[in-house]
């Protein structure tokens, strides 16, 4: 768990970040999401102290962070930006042997995590473990940094805009993929980013910053539901709003008993996207299938509209 | 029209050029130049006068073939090997020549090189590094190629091959001093390189993490740069004279006005700045972005330097001393007027007795130095840049 309690930081008279508290529970993801300039990667950088903090501070599962040597914390915390960061001159497998090796692990069990992590990642170890850096393309030197950041099996993990050098498709699938290791791993992660989508297809908790103020810190849906703030209403989109919710969703949660009349669909699909399978297909209603093909109930399309309205 | 446009020859323009230069060389200019002794004035010796006429034919007919594939061919190897036949056949032809022409036992006659000889060699060496460098050889090649070609100019002047011809008459009379003061030139040039990379690197580091620092150091390196040579080896004499008589312990470590301190710290600080501004280059090269990731995943200051930042600068910074070496091994040349020894000893002894032989003796090895240290270094500059774009 991570508590950050009235953190700020100031540059001379200009504030970057003024008096930010949040907590993140221990296993969940948070997003903060805001413009260039809004001070969401400074906060960021003040959780493992790349950025001293002016005032505040930071606990880690209750310990605070200005105990210890700034250089030890962060052997102890993930980190991960974008573009990567790689050692250019180091091979893959040693970018991700880094914090281990700082750690003073065997090598045996270096090997064997290195080798964990390229399989998990999707990376045939034969093949890529003695590549450099500058031999894979721009998904997979992602997907090293990511392992680079997991390596030494930390419980907490830092992103800043670790997605944004990627093309679209690559992203989303970094996306799924970083869900899927969260859960896995169960890591607590602090991601910052300046797309909402991405903000609300990963955040646990959604914060939007703005001139260096945390204007609002809940979980996605009330951001769409109850903006506390005009700003977080502009960045979040009123126009579309009612289908961002419905995206929040999947097909499985708002099933209802009984079997529809038209397209199955699976249960891990958004409302959303059920919601332009019915209008494409002319249908009032689908059947919900669970990935293992059992029936998981049906969803009407008045029962979709009713959950992008505005309650 | 077809026909003959489809298989139309196309002329090697730089092969043209240096090819008929070597003819007209061949042709006009002297091969060789006949002293009766060491200082008299000379008697130039065209390619038709030093040779019997089957000789001058086969040399003239080589030079032909050799011009005619460099004109057409675009084949780099037989182009390479056609330059190197010509290099070895007018190399042929002044030893054919120079034992003709000095009766047996005499030690007086001098035959030395004329402009005909030197030009034939400088467009033929040309010509093979040029065909060399359209093979595009490795790094390791490249060194295995000059380590041959050392061992072939080795074995030729072990084997006495040369000796009739002036400069290594000169090199007899010499002998027992040219190796001491070869060793002395490599010991100066070395000596001087490496005090300025230990003492270069952390400046540069400095200048590189102390933006305030960098302009004023860079500035001061720089002055010095544009001080002429002679003048600074002057200036030093100076304090360092009168340091080495007010202390006397220090004129016993053999610090003294002339000699070679003097050269050692001139070279020195010659060669900072090269050393200095390659270093903060390189490592203002390394990406922002890989140090931010470094110091966030916990290396410390010193790691990421060590680990980090001069691993990805070490191509710029070799490429740094490999410019002061061949910098300081010309330079050396000049020490020999304080005093510091070095070849330059021979090139000086040769100006004040108008001797050009000896001249050319303490010069040509100064190039070979050089020219041998730029092959190395550059090799080792493009080693460690494969490994690390």
């Amino acid at each position: 768990m991570i508590q950050i309690e009235g953190l700020a930081k100031q540059y001379g008279t200009a504030t970057v970040v003024a008096d930010v508290s949040m907590s993140v529970e221990r296993g969940s993801i948070a997003v903060i999401v805001g413009t260039s300039g809004s001070g969401k990667s400074t906060l960021l950088r003040m959780i493992n102290r790349l950025v001293e903090p002016t005032r505040g501070r930071v606990l880690i599962d209750g310990r605070d962070t200005s105990t210890t040597p700034a250089y030890l914390l962060r052997r102890h915390i993930g980190y991960a930006i974008q573009g990567h960061g790689l050692f250019p001159h180091r091979t893959v497998a040693e970018n991700i042997a880094t914090v281990p090796t700082l750690l003073g692990w065997e090598r045996a069990r270096i090997a064997a995590r290195v080798e964990e992590l390229l399989r998990i990642f999707q990376l045939e170890p034969d093949e890529f473990a003695a590549k450099f850096p500058h031999q894979l393309s721009g998904g997979q030197q992602q997907r090293v940094g990511v392992a680079r950041a997991l390596a030494a099996e930390p419980p907490v993990l830092l992103m800043d805009e670790p997605f944004g050098a990627l093309d679209p498709i690559i992203r989303s699938k970094a996306q799924d993929d970083l869900l899927d290791i969260q859960r896995r791993f169960g890591t607590t992660v602090v991601l910052v980013t300046h797309d909402m989508d991405e903000a609300f297809r990963l955040g646990g908790r959604v914060g939007v910053m703005s001139q260096g103020r945390l204007l609002q810190y809940d979980r996605p849906e009330v951001l769409l539901t109850h903006p506390a703030d005009p700003f977080v209403a502009r960045l979040t989109g009123t126009a579309d709003r009612s289908l961002r919710l419905l995206s929040l969703t999947t097909a499985g949660e708002a099933a209802e008993p009984g079997a529809g009349d038209g397209p199955t669909i699976a249960a891990q699909a958004s409302l959303r996207e059920v919601l332009a399978v019915l209008l494409w297909s002319g249908k009032a209603s689908a059947t919900v299938q669970r990935a293992d093909g059992t029936p998981a109930g049906h969803l009407t399309l008045a029962g979709i509209l009713a959950r992008g309205r505005a309650s | 029209m077809t026909g003959l446009s489809s298989r139309r020859i196309r002329i090697d323009r730089l092969g043209a050029l240096l090819g008929l230069a070597a003819i007209a060389a061949a042709l006009w200019l002297p091969l060789l130049v006949y002293k009766a002794s060491r200082i008299a004035l000379g008697d130039a010796r065209s390619l038709v006068d030093a040779l019997p006429l089957s000789g001058s034919m086969t040399l003239m007919a080589l030079l032909l073939a050799v011009a005619v594939i460099a004109i057409l061919s675009a084949d780099a190897r037989v182009r390479l090997l056609a330059a190197l036949l010509g290099v070895l056949g007018v190399a042929c032809a002044i030893v054919v020549a120079a034992d003709a022409l000095v009766p047996a036992g005499n030690r007086v006659v001098r035959i030395a090189p004329g402009a005909g000889f030197w030009l034939l060699l400088l467009m033929l060496t040309l010509l093979a590094t040029d065909a060399l460098s359209r093979l595009r050889p490795g790094p390791g090649l490249r060194v295995l190629y000059l380590a041959l070609a050392a061992g072939v100019v080795y074995l030729a002047l072990s084997h006495s091959i040369f000796d009739n011809l002036s400069i290594m008459r000169e090199y007899a009379a010499n002998a027992s001093s040219f190796g001491r003061e070869a060793r002395r030139h490599v010991l100066l040039a070395l000596g001087s390189v490496c005090a300025a990379v230990l003492a270069g690197l952390p400046i540069g580091i400095l200048c590189h993490r102390v933006p305030r620092v960098r302009g004023a150091v860079l500035e001061t390196l720089n002055l010095i740069q544009t001080i002429p040579s002679i003048a600074l080896f002057g200036v030093l004499m100076v304090p360092l004279g009168a340091l080495a008589t007010a202390v006397p312990f220090i004129g016993e470590l053999g610090i003294h006005g002339i000699g070679a301190a003097p050269a050692v710290i001139a070279l020195f600080l010659y060669a900072l700045l090269p050393v200095v501004a390659n270093t903060v280059v390189g490592l203002g090269r390394v990406s922002p972005q890989t140090v931010d990731a470094a110091r966030g995943v916990g290396l410390t200051d010193r790691q990421i330097l060590r680990q980090v930042e001069m691993p990805l600068a070490l191509p710029v910074i070799v490429t740094g001393v490999r410019i002061v070496l061949v910098q300081s091994i010309g330079l050396v040349t000049v020490a020999a007027l304080i005093g510091g020894g070095g070849l330059g000893t021979f090139v000086f002894q040769g100006v004040g007795q108008t001797a050009i032989d000896l001249v050319l003796l303490g010069a040509i090895p100064t190039v070979a130095l050089a020219f041998a240290s730029t092959v190395v270094l550059d090799a080792l500059v493009e080693v460690m840049n494969r490994t690390s774009p």
